[in-house]
């Protein structure tokens, strides 16, 4: 291909995945706040529209029409940078995540991911571990205590899960033996899905997508009773939006992420002996991973109503006791899995 | 022009803006924030040059880890104290300029001066797909071991140096 | 090579782009009327006290300290398990040893800190 085609095809596929990510981002809201309701035997949102289908649209023209304030304390520039940070990071992970096989449309081959590049899963690491300054920034720019203590707190608490984060992709990869998403996801064929073959590995990465994207029970740098609302408690209007859009995409990210990585991606388990057209195969797939991934923020609203939040002293224990080791023992686990099946 | 020559005049130009703002700026978290911004394009260059694991680990083991570091130590100590330290000794300023200056020529000397070897010239043929995560494995696990073990002995000095440090103050 | 990594660079472009225009579009439609019980700091409603500047606890910094060091433990573990099933094939056992001899060392680390109570937090 020529460099224009990649240009235009990246375009088209950066626009589609865009434009779904801010409708599932706003109606990832709405589920929450519906789900919440229910598990709590309240209503919530039904007023906007049948059932409050509409209530995301009017969140956004409300956060829009609000005023920007900006405390006289904070410095102004790293206030404005910060849901900046936060931003770019939680929309420009999703370019390695691959949603589907190739795809074959007149004389060309798409691969259905944006970007299909050597260093892969990597990527995703490296922005996640940028992701921390959004947080550091906000808290201590606001010039507020609830924001620097909930920035500071919060940025140990990523910063420790990473580590076991890293681990974990570790075990993925001695199977797949690249670093490319693509090849990551043909690694488990079959059933032979990263979850099953090594559960400890998918427990402790499941646990920590759910710490570094500060879900309950670990969304302790928001912890409402001791530290009003964390390292955002001085924002407001659009950059408050960003920071609650890009906790949104994140677990998105983070969902894409689990499938790509232990649920075996876009695969259906033999579909290929079905013998159906491949454009019909591949609908099918995409349509899988759509489900596998609804599946998985299902399981994250379903968490947060169900658990209570951890202490922070107890937060740090699991990951630096707990979580880490447990990942540590994983990757010697699947290399001795390797060593004897091969 | 071809797309390398292109990425790496804006890389080198993000490099060399934000370097300079580094040491000009009066707030050391913004001058920190300018460093993550400088690391990053410098793995801009790294990849332009076909050393894709090192780009992506110097992202996530620069601007990720250690840089992070570097904030937290900035933001919570109070940074008004380190202006006066600076003020009352003239003669660190007259040691700055005189490392600065002789790391200056050196740099000068090697991109002017200095012709690469001819071992070099030829190494570096050998080297266009040595930076995929594929090869560096390789290499550090057939003819680098030795360097490799000595690594994790230099971080665990490290582990112990960190905590000896810190155990005067939580004891 | 560099044509791959093209989509990245767009991507990048992109990211920054939306997320700049989300950030400033509230000065555009929002209101601007500071006045300065508005801009003060947040205090639960009560006139704030104490500084902001306050030094923290020292396990803070040790916590970043132990991340970096983990952090290059898992920059080096992902060469060797990228090539590790290839690297089997042809050497056998002692691409595992000279790994777990790595991992051993670190642990040594690892384990001197949670003894020392690098961890504890109460």
């Amino acid at each position: 291909m020529t460099i224009l085609e990649i240009v235009a095809f990246t375009l088209i596929k950066i626009v589609i995945i865009l434009s779904l990510m801010l409708f599932t981002v706003s109606y990832l809201v709405y589920f929450e706040r519906r789900v919440s309701a229910w598990i709590q035997n309240r209503l919530g949102p039904n007023r906007v529209g049948w059932q409050g289908i509409l209530q995301p649209f009017a969140d956004v023209f409300k956060l829009l029409l609000k005023e920007d304030i900006v405390p006289e304390k904070a410095n102004k520039k790293l206030h404005a940078i910060a849901p900046i940070i936060a931003l770019f990071v939680a929309f420009s992970t999703y370019a390695v995540i691959p949603f589907g096989p190739e795809l074959q449309i007149f004389n060309y081959k798409i691969p259905l991911v944006v970007a299909d590049v050597n260093i892969g899963i990597l990527f995703v690491l490296a922005l996640t571990s940028l992701g921390v300054y959004a947080i550091t920034f906000a808290g201590w720019s606001s010039g507020s205590k609830y924001s620097l203590l909930g920035g500071i707190r919060s940025s140990a608490q990523m910063i420790s899960y990473e580590i076991s984060m890293g681990f974990s992709i570790g075990g993925v990869l001695l199977f797949a033996e690249s670093l490319r998403p693509i090849a990551i996801v043909e690694s488990q064929s079959g059933w032979m899905w990263n979850a099953i073959v090594q559960p400890i590995g998918f427990i402790t990465f499941l646990v920590s997508a759910f710490a570094e994207t500060n879900r309950l029970p670990f969304d302790l740098p928001e912890a409402e009773p001791e530290l009003v609302g964390g390292f955002h408690t001085e924002y407001s209007s659009m950059k408050f939006a960003a920071f609650f859009l890009a906790e949104y995409a994140n677990m998105i990210i983070a969902a894409g992420l689990i499938v790509t990585l232990y649920l075996g991606g876009w695969q259906i388990p033999y579909i290929d002996k079905l013998g159906l057209p491949s454009l019909v195969e591949t609908l099918l797939q995409v349509g899988a991973f759509v489900f596998k991934l609804i599946a998985v923020l299902f399981f994250f609203l379903w968490i947060r109503w169900s658990l209570p939040r951890f202490r922070y002293d107890q937060l740090m224990n699991i990951g630096w006791k707990v979580m880490f080791p447990l990942s540590l023992l994983n990757i010697i686990w699947v290399a001795i899995l390797i060593m004897i099946f091969n | 022009m071809s797309l390398e020559l292109i990425l790496s005049i804006v890389f080198g130009g993000i490099c060399a803006v934000t370097a300079l703002l580094v040491i000009t700026r009066i707030n050391p978290v913004i001058s920190a924030l300018f460093l993550v911004v400088n690391f990053a394009s410098l793995a801009g260059l790294y990849l332009i040059l076909n050393a894709q694991f090192i780009a992506i680990a110097q992202i996530i083991v620069y601007a990720g880890a250690i840089m992070v570091f570097f904030l937290f130590v900035i933001m919570l100590l109070n940074p008004e104290s380190e202006k006066k330290f600076f003020s009352h000794k003239p003669y660190i300023k007259i040691f700055t300029v005189v490392i600065v200056a002789i790391v200056f020529v050196q740099i000068i000397y090697m991109i002017f001066l200095a012709q690469p070897s001819e071992e070099l010239i030829k190494e570096s043929a050998k080297s266009v797909n040595a930076g995929t995560i594929e090869q560096i494995g390789r290499e550090l696990f057939t003819n680098y071991v030795l360097p490799f073990e000595a690594a994790g002995y230099l971080l665990l000095a490290a582990t112990i140096g960190a905590l000896v440090i810190a155990k005067k103050k939580f004891e | 090579m560099i044509e791959e990594y093209i989509p990245v660079f767009i991507v990048l472009l992109i990211a920054v782009g939306f997320a700049g225009a989300v950030v400033f579009s509230s000065k555009l439609f929002g209101p601007q009327r500071p006045n300065s019980e508005k801009t003060s700091t947040y205090e639960s409603g009560m006139k704030p006290v104490g500084t902001v500047r306050e030094r923290i606890s020292i396990k803070y910094y040790l916590v970043a300290m132990f991340f970096i060091i983990f952090d290059l433990e898992v920059i080096f573990i992902y060469p060797w398990a990228v090539e590790f099933k290839r690297l089997f094939g042809e050497h056998g056992i002692s691409v595992f040893i000279s790994m777990f001899i790595f991992l051993v060392v670190l642990e040594l680390g690892y384990l001197y800190a949670y003894k020392k109570g690098g961890f504890k937090w109460d």
